[in-house]
């Protein structure tokens, strides 16, 4: 097996395949010098390896993306479990949008907690009062709070999911659908409760919250790669601080390996404003950063 | 010499985490990852020779990622087009507000659409898809509950369309670029819905019971949205 020519023959086929494997660097570079040093390279286990860093989507990282899913939908169901009991939302309206939420967060948590378990991987657990569960807001804490953290829980968790779909491209049993089909149903969820709090259904540059660490970027704390909570062991993958995720002002989109982002304010031949370039694109988080102190790993129990 | 052993210490920590821990745990799917390989080069083998010559009458969206875009592209278009004439011709029954709202919206999708066109003629010049001609005579355009019931229908229909592309796409950079504008899409349709009715912004038939939104393949979308749209357009080819 040459390497080498693989490697050439999968980029007719996949032009991003380079791109795979730069974006894992520390794969690619160890390579090198292994090769020099054995023909360890050769063999198929390390090729194995190899691929399955790079074309991540195609199998087992795509249950420790479930189980990445899992655990913020555990922490969001939890979070309105609470809010419910809290007796702080108004009859009516209000109370029958948040037990509709909640309804759907409870139904992700089934789903996703059963397609793990047929993947014949140990789901991320959690109840009221063990494994992955939401901390409790303060004693006096107001209806108006439970709803802005209900705004930055949604909006994080459609940040959340962009930033890992591409790693369930190719992955079996339509994961990749199942988790888009999820996100917009999460962007419906944090419209409605933005709209509740009487900030625009959409992320933007007016937002009253636009300086929560939920629509900026970096990490607090250094992460590891392996994340164990409620029952379940997963792998992240690794921060990476050269590549910070975009602020949700950013209006440089849609860069590839190949070409530069365009700037949708300036350079769509009509000018448009920042806010609404701003505004008409939401932005990913990288996992690490979802999960970090700052987002949602310091609304953990 | 110090030279020698820095980077060879380095090198022991990279080569012990990512190669043989996970080798024992997933060596099975180096098979899969092999067999999927191997499918995805005969099928790109495939379609390359079943391209098929559109009828005159029809247009083509393409193949393979770049007929995902102009997919994407078309629905944009239409998009665009109908917020901008909301814009431009105002229901004489707006609600407060109703008509601000419209107006960020408009630029959104003009946003979109033109974005669009910049990456496509950007990454595949020459395969742009034609300016596509509206037909919106089914709309209402002075009255608010055709303008809102036609808004909510084309936002219904876009998060459906991006959420059934997300598989066609083989460009990583492109599924992200498709996630970023479909939540925007979603909480266009979750406010719309909301404007029209109480408590509907994720209500079922949209949202089932496993609280998943919709996914919809292109020729299903694009036979929803053709009676709005005067060319006749082919999605059978679209990411394939």
């Amino acid at each position: 097996m040459n390497f080498f020519q693989l490697i050439d023959q999968l980029a007719e086929v996949d032009p991003d395949v380079l791109d795979r494997f730069d974006s894992r660097r520390a794969v690619f570079n160890s390579l090198g010098t292994l090769a020099r040093r054995s023909a360890l390279a050769a063999t198929p286990l390390f090729m194995g390896a190899l691929f399955q860093k790079a074309y991540a989507g195609t199998a087992s990282v795509s249950t420790d993306v479930l189980n990445y899913a899992l655990t913020l939908e555990l922490l969001e169901a939890d979070f309105y479990r609470q809010f419910i009991a809290s007796t702080l939302i108004p009859g009516g309206a209000p109370a029958a949008a948040i037990a509709k939420i909640k309804q759907h967060e409870d139904a992700h948590v089934t789903l996703l907690t059963s397609t793990i378990r047929t993947l014949g991987v140990t789901p991320v657990a959690g109840t009221s009062t063990t494994g992955v569960r939401f901390k409790a807001l303060p004693a006096g804490a107001t209806y108006a709070n439970y709803l802005a953290v209900a705004q930055v829980l949604e909006d994080t968790g459609v940040r959340a999911y962009k930033g890992r779909a591409a790693e369930l491209i190719g992955a079996p049993n339509d994961l990749l659908t199942i988790a888009l089909q999820i996100h917009s149903v999460e962007a419906r969820h944090a419209a409605q409760i933005r709209t509740m709090r009487g900030q625009l259904p959409w992320i933007n540059n007016n937002d009253d919250l636009k300086t929560d660490p939920a629509y900026l970027n970096g990490v607090r704390n250094a992460t590891g790669t392996s994340l164990t909570l409620g029952g379940a062991t997963f792998a992240i993958p690794a921060y990476d601080a050269t590549k910070p995720s975009p602020l949700e002002s950013n209006v440089l989109q849609g860069a590839t390996a190949a070409a530069a982002a365009v700037n949708t304010a300036t350079a769509l031949g009509t000018p448009y404003t920042a806010d609404d370039a701003a505004a008409a694109f939401d932005e990913y988080l990288q996992a690490a950063e979802v999960v970090d102190a700052s987002r949602a790993g310091g609304l953990l129990a | 010499m110090s030279d020698n052993l820095q980077p060879r210490g380095a090198d022991d920590t990279t080569f012990a985490q990512p190669l043989y821990t996970p080798i024992k745990r997933r060596s099975f799917f180096m098979y899969a990852g092999a067999t999927a390989g191997a499918t995805a080069l005969v099928l790109a083998g495939c379609s390359k020779d079943s391209d098929t010559t559109p009828t005159s009458s029809t247009i083509s969206l393409g193949t393979g990622d770049v007929g995902v875009l102009n997919y994407a592209y078309a629905l944009e278009q239409l998009e665009a087009a109908f917020y901008a004439k909301v814009v431009a011709t105002p229901a004489t029954d707006f609600q407060t507000g109703e008509l601000a709202y419209f107006t960020e919206v408009a630029a959104h999708e003009a946003i979109h659409r033109n974005f669009f066109k910049a990456a496509i003629t950007r990454d595949a010049p020459g395969k742009l898809l034609q300016d596509l001609t509206p037909n919106f005579t089914s709309i209402d355009f002075t009255k608010r509950l055709s303008v809102l019931t036609t808004a909510q229908t084309f936002e219904d229909l876009g998060v459906a369309a991006y959420n059934g592309a997300g598989i066609l796409i083989k460009t990583g950079a492109y599924l992200v670029i498709a996630g970023q504008i479909v939540s925007v899409e979603a909480r266009h349709a979750a406010y719309v819905r909301e404007r029209l009715a109480i408590n509907t912004f994720s209500s079922s038939p949209q949202i089932d019971a496993n609280g998943l939104d919709k996914a919809m393949m292109p020729v299903d979308v694009i036979a929803a949205a053709q009676a709005f749209i005067t060319e006749k357009l082919d999605a059978s080819t679209v990411g394939k």
